[in-house]
């Protein structure tokens, strides 16, 4: 723990980041306006900035773009894992880096010490504090469930009164092609995240010789914690203990900081710049094997109407024929996809035939790491197309009828995908109005209708989330499975799912390889938790679990036919 | 203790030669000449609606008298003769001859006004010269009317005594004085002037199901005197200030035993001709009265020495609907339950009239002296006051002001009479600025006032001084001292001469554990800055606060909230959500609804909150067996 911060090595830094950065990237974009409105907000009150987290590149950039525009320099809680970087370690700790443990189990000094530390920061603002809300850097491409440990000490100060006010600035940070992309996809297929170490860090020089397009570094609206709090949070609740006590969050500021952190987030994903790449891969993944190169890019740019209608911020290029922008595309992607006989393919496709277990692995490398960048984009579709998939699913046009599939789909896939707690009414209503500005949905009288030419919108909207939806149905399925042992944890069941569901792929009987990434498997897991499927307990070798299979089959009942009780008509997804 | 003994043979001595005089006129003394209990004549029966006293017994020499507007504004506070306003010259002035102040020019005013708020003296407001007497008909039936002239004692259906029991001081009441808004006043004022009248009056109401109002010294700021509008009944309005003689002082337990209309300085200065002083100096003690300060849990400026009025008071008396409540012996503590008195202290008449205290005396103190420092900011010099309560050396009072009120305090400052002087301010000002290199938009005031044997004082001063150096703080004068505590007294005044001039503005306090104080004064007077921009007051706002008194484990802290409000349309309702808000900036910041003021009916809507649901409904079930058919109606607290 503990930061020293010493102005010749950020120097260092500056100067060495500023070579490197123009080796990989092409160009970085900021919004200046965001960069003034966080000067102001330093001047007010204390400050944490909350970026986005896909690559170790985050912090850098941050504090290499504050460094650049004259910013105070972030104090950073990273992670434990650079600690153990030789000099590399040090000088990011004189850079304005601290390390904390990934976890603290129960040392509660350490935890004591630690918030300490940051509360100081705050109030004597001396230095804007930064940490990543999402906790690690997401390995999927979308934005992970915050983690309120951290945002909880930050909010402290001015929960206890420390401070009139303090500001969350969310910054989203988007790259046209991320570092880590093919050690994330090993990663979510069980392959252990190596240790950070200086000599792999000298042994990843090599990627200097790639191109990684540009960056898109969005300094949001700096959100005022005074006014978030503002009617929700009884500050009183902190005048009966002495303000140096550690101690949990009541229930209800745990709420609000649960509110808060998604809110962050949701700012966050507002925020994030949308490169051509992405829409590509949104069409490329609902066309595997391959597609031709024209459907490629009549689709992306009839996606890319919709996303913008959708209030997506797209980095399109002007002045270049569409045509132009998707080949340049392909070529920085020469690593997930290739052109063959005009026919665009993921880059295993070329062996066909002969499957393994292997190939499965190798394959699902790539659908991951294609997956990985449609993936940004779904924030933008997600309540709209849940709204799509109810309307499917229910076969109805009662307004009740769908917003009742909503919620259910809404309510399953909340770990995967990040809603605001408590906004479900908001956040149909948002979906259909969604649907109905794109023209695919209109209203006569009280029904719903699906409009001629929103066919197709509604058909690839669902078709955009059937890989989720399977996924889990098959992830649910199997504990039912005769061969399922009833007690397990979660990494039994990780490492016992993705046989079995490997050789389901291999047999064909499942086509979405995705289901096959770790990631998915545990927010199955956790949804089965929350919808009281599985039942945990903390016993002395740790957490088990415990199955609930009436419960469970009534849940897999529910989103087996994806259809509400009566209409038990079979969904054409 | 040998300092003691020494005193007491002095101070027996002096209150003989003082109680020759008083005995002079009165006839039944006794002839010795040092009884151990002095008592005045007439004490025991009540000489009700006696003409003038007539048989040559002291008569009561309250300064109050029942017509109060004789001597007391009518539309603001303080007496009549006692104002600041602006001279023809266009500087200030505070006028009559009652303080030190009075009948000085005050240089720096107008400027001060203008800086501060944006008022200038060319707009200025129209209030009413006259009392609206149009006042809503008393309600009182005949029957009522019949055995309340049987009860012989004086009351007044007159509109003015009625208007000038309808409210206690807090803005939007005098406001509405000034512009002639009149909702529900009382119907008949009543002055008891003994216990046995007060029981009557009770009784009678209790028969014709009247409502009581107890009403003091008219300062309260808590809306606690605002008769309830949907009330129907009659209301009364019991004014004690009749009720204002001391009937025994006892100096060998060192109490005396007063009736509790008696004002604070009609009290002290009575005391004073025997040698002794209760010590309990509210600001308002010109004109709030004993019974007052029990009924709201009254403190004083020199609590350090000699305790809060929960520390004083030894014996209560109050009538209810129920009957008398008191003790049967005036031990100085009791294990007998719950203390009774800390159910009377604080009801805010809600339960009855304190008729009669017995209150703790002390020995007039030998020597005074005040003192003040400076320091470089307001945290070192919190950082001092907390050190200086943690070796419990706090002098007779301690407070420290903050910047805004160090200015206002220059602000104050009269026309220096020499060149010597002012040049000798200019070198202290150089000094202090300059040379210690102290920020004057940064530095704060701490004004002392020691009491004591000469010895103690000085040793007591050297030792505050000692800690003050090691925050910082430079000693800065008696002088400046002693202009800070007058001014608590003359600052009441400065309201009314605002208000002519479009400034409205209101003191409230808090008390607050030691480490929040800093966190408190800085988030309270920001959000008052933060929601006077939000709800469109145009010019900054006044927002002050001083640290008043210094506990063990925590301070009380004193704001002055004002602002300029032209431009907006209803200044009122705007003011009083901000100061809401202000409250509950407070009560997140870990301060008290209230520290001397009171709930009144201004916070009661936050009492729940403060003293939990089951707190709500101890009160509530004492209240519903000593009232039960809610007589003392004014809807107090609860």
């Amino acid at each position: 723990m503990g930061h020293s911060l010493r102005l010749s090595i950020v120097r260092f830094f500056a100067f060495t980041l500023s070579k490197i950065f123009k080796m990989l990237f092409h160009k970085v974009h900021v919004n200046e306006e965001g960069i003034q409105k966080l000067q102001q907000a330093i001047q007010e009150y204390p400050v944490v900035v909350l970026p986005s987290h896909r690559s170790y590149i985050d912090f850098l950039m941050l504090s290499y773009i504050m460094y650049t525009y004259d910013l105070s320099l972030p104090v950073i809680a990273a992670g434990m894992d650079f600690m153990g970087m030789k000099i590399v370690g040090e000088m990011l700790r004189m850079s304005g880096a601290f390390f904390i443990r990934r976890s603290f189990g129960g040392d509660k000094l350490y935890w004591a010490v630690f918030s300490e530390y940051v509360k100081t920061i705050l109030r004597n603002g001396d230095a804007p504090v930064e940490f990543f809300l999402e906790g690690t850097r997401s390995r999927t491409g979308k934005s992970l469930m915050p983690k309120l440990g951290l945002l909880n000490i930050a909010m402290e100060p001015f929960l206890m009164g420390e401070v009139f006010d303090m500001y969350l600035v969310p910054i989203s940070i988007s790259y046209e092609r991320i570092l880590e992309e093919s050690l994330y996809a090993h990663e979510l297929l069980g392959v252990p995240k190596p240790k950070e170490s200086t000599s792999g860090l000298l042994k990843a020089r090599k990627i200097l010789s790639e191109n990684f397009g540009s960056i898109h570094v969005y300094f949001g609206q700096p959100v005022s914690v005074r006014s978030l709090a503002t009617g929700i949070v009884r500050r009183s609740h902190y005048n009966l203990l002495p303000r140096h006590i550690p101690r949990k969050p009541s229930e209800d500021v745990h709420r609000f900081l649960d509110a808060v952190g998604h809110k962050l987030v949701l700012l966050q994903q507002k925020n994030m710049v949308i490169s051509p790449w992405v829409l590509m891969a949104t069409v490329i993944i609902q066309n595997l094997p391959g597609l031709t190169l024209t459907e490629l890019t009549r689709q992306t740019l009839w996606l890319r109407t919709i996303a913008e209608v959708f209030g997506a911020s797209i980095d399109w290029p002007e002045n270049v024929t569409p045509d132009k922008v998707i080949r340049s595309s392909l070529a920085l992607r020469h690593n997930i996809v290739k052109t063959i006989k005009n026919q665009v393919v993921l880059c295993q496709e070329d062996t066909p035939a002969e499957f393994t277990v292997e190939m499965i692995f190798k394959r699902t490398v790539s659908v991951l790491m294609c997956a990985s960048y449609r993936n940004q984009i779904l924030h933008v579709f997600v309540r709209p197309a849940l709204v799509a998939i109810a309307f499917q699913n229910t076969q109805s046009c009662k307004r009740e009828d769908i917003f009742g599939c909503f919620s259910y789909l809404r309510e399953v896939l909340s770990d995967e995908f990040v809603f605001l707690p408590g906004n479900l009414v908001k956040d149909f209503d948002e979906g259909l109005y969604l649907l109905m500005k794109s023209g695919a949905i209109h209203m006569s009288q009280a029904d719903l209708h699906i409009s001629e030419k929103g066919n197709t919108t509604i058909s690839f909207l669902s078709v955009m989330f059937v890989p989720f939806l399977e996924g889990y149905q098959v992830i649910f399925k199997y504990p039912l499975h005769p061969e399922f042992a009833d007690d397990f944890t979660e990494k039994s069941f990780i490492a016992a799912f993705r046989t079995y569901a490997a050789e389901l792929i291999l047999t064909g009987a499942i086509k979405y390889n995705e289901v096959l990434s770790t990631d998915m498997q545990k927010n199955a897991l956790a949804a089965l938790i929350r919808l009281g499927a599985v039942e945990k307990f903390k016993t002395a070798e740790g957490i088990i679990c415990k199955v609930n299979k009436q419960t469970l089959g009534r849940v897999v009942d529910m989103l087996a036919p994806r259809i509400p009780v009566k209409n038990a008509a079979v969904a054409r997804l | 203790m040998a300092s003691e003994e020494r005193e007491q043979p002095r101070a027996r001595q002096r209150l003989r030669v003082m109680a020759g005089h008083l005995r002079r006129p009165g006839p039944g003394t006794g002839t010795e000449p040092a009884t151990t209990t002095t008592a005045q004549p007439a004490l025991s029966q009540c000489p009700a609606l006696q003409p003038a006293a007539a048989d040559g017994a002291p008569k009561a020499t309250g300064s109050i008298p029942r017509r109060r507007q004789e001597i007391l504004k009518w539309n603001g506070w303080g007496y009549r003769d006692s104002k600041f306003t602006f001279n023809k010259k266009g500087q200030g002035e505070f006028t009559g001859k009652r303080y030190r102040l009075s009948g000085m020019i005050l240089p720096a005013l107008k400027e001060w006004m203008e800086k501060s708020f944006g008022a200038s003296l060319e707009h200025k407001t129209t209030p009413r010269t006259t009392p609206n007497l149009d006042l809503p008909l008393s309600i009182l039936n005949e029957e009522c009317l019949k055995d309340l002239k049987d009860l012989n004692i004086p009351f007044s259906q007159d509109p003015e005594d009625r208007l000038i029991r309808s409210h206690g001081h807090c803005l939007h009441e005098i406001f509405a004085l000034r512009e002639g808004k009149v909702e529900r006043v009382p119907d008949v004022v009543i002055w008891p002037s003994c216990h046995s009248d007060v029981v009557k009056i009770v009784q009678l109401a209790s028969k014709h199901n009247v409502c009581i109002i107890p009403f003091g010294g008219g300062t309260s700021v808590s809306d606690a005197l605002v008769c309830p509008t949907d009330e129907k009944r009659t209301i009364v309005s019991l004014d004690t200030s009749q009720m204002n003689r001391i009937m025994w002082i006892d100096d060998k337990n060192l109490t005396a035993h007063v009736e509790a209309g008696i004002t604070g300085q009609d009290l002290e200065r009575q005391l004073s001709e025997y040698g002794y002083c209760t010590g309990h100096e509210p600001d308002s003690m010109e004109f709030s009265s004993l019974g007052g300060w029990v009924a709201t849990r009254a403190s004083g400026m020199k609590k350090n020495i000699y305790g809060n009025i929960e520390d004083l008071v030894v014996h209560i008396k109050m009538v209810t609907p129920r009957g008398v409540v008191e003790k049967s012996c005036q031990g100085p503590r009791m294990s007998t339950g719950p203390d009774i008195y800390h159910f009377i202290m604080g009801s805010e008449g809600t339960l009855g009239v304190v008729t009669e205290v017995t209150i703790k005396i002390r020995s007039l103190p030998e020597y005074q002296k005040y003192g003040s420092i400076v320091f470089p900011d307001f945290e070192s010099g919190v950082a001092c006051l907390r050190e200086v309560a943690r070796q419990r050396c706090a002098p007779a009072s301690i407070r420290l002001m903050d910047n805004t009120q160090f200015q206002f305090g220059h602000a104050l400052k009269p026309q220096v009479a020499s060149i010597f002087t002012s040049f000798l301010d200019g070198l202290k000002k150089f000094y202090i600025t300059k040379f210690k290199g102290f920020d004057p938009n940064e530095l704060c005031v701490t004004t002392l006032l020691f009491e004591g044997t000469r010895e103690k004082v000085l040793q007591q001063e050297k030792h505050v001084y000692d800690i003050a150096a090691k925050f910082g703080g430079l000693a800065a004068g008696e002088d400046n001292g002693q202009r800070g505590y007058m001014l608590t007294f003359v600052i009441a005044y400065i309201r009314d001469l605002g208000m002519d001039y479009y400034i409205i503005g209101e003191s409230f306090e808090t008390s607050v554990p030691w480490d929040r104080v800093l966190d408190l004064c800085r988030n309270v007077k920001e959000k008052l800055v933060k929601d006077c921009k939000e709800k469109g007051v145009q010019f900054l706002p006044l927002a002050t606060c001083r640290v008043t008194q210094t506990y063990d484990a925590g301070a009380c802290v004193y704001f002055y909230f004002a602002f300029n409000y032209r431009g907006i349309s209803d200044p009122l309702s705007v003011f009083e959500q901000i100061e809401a808000s202000a409250r509950e900036e407070i009560l997140e910041n870990g301060g008290s609804l209230s520290h001397h003021h009171g709930v009144g009916k201004l916070r009661k809507r936050w009492l729940k909150e403060s003293i939990s649901d089951v707190g709500v409904g101890m009160l509530k079930s004492v209240k519903e067996y000593v009232d039960p058919n809610n007589i003392f109606g004014n809807r107090n607290l609860l």
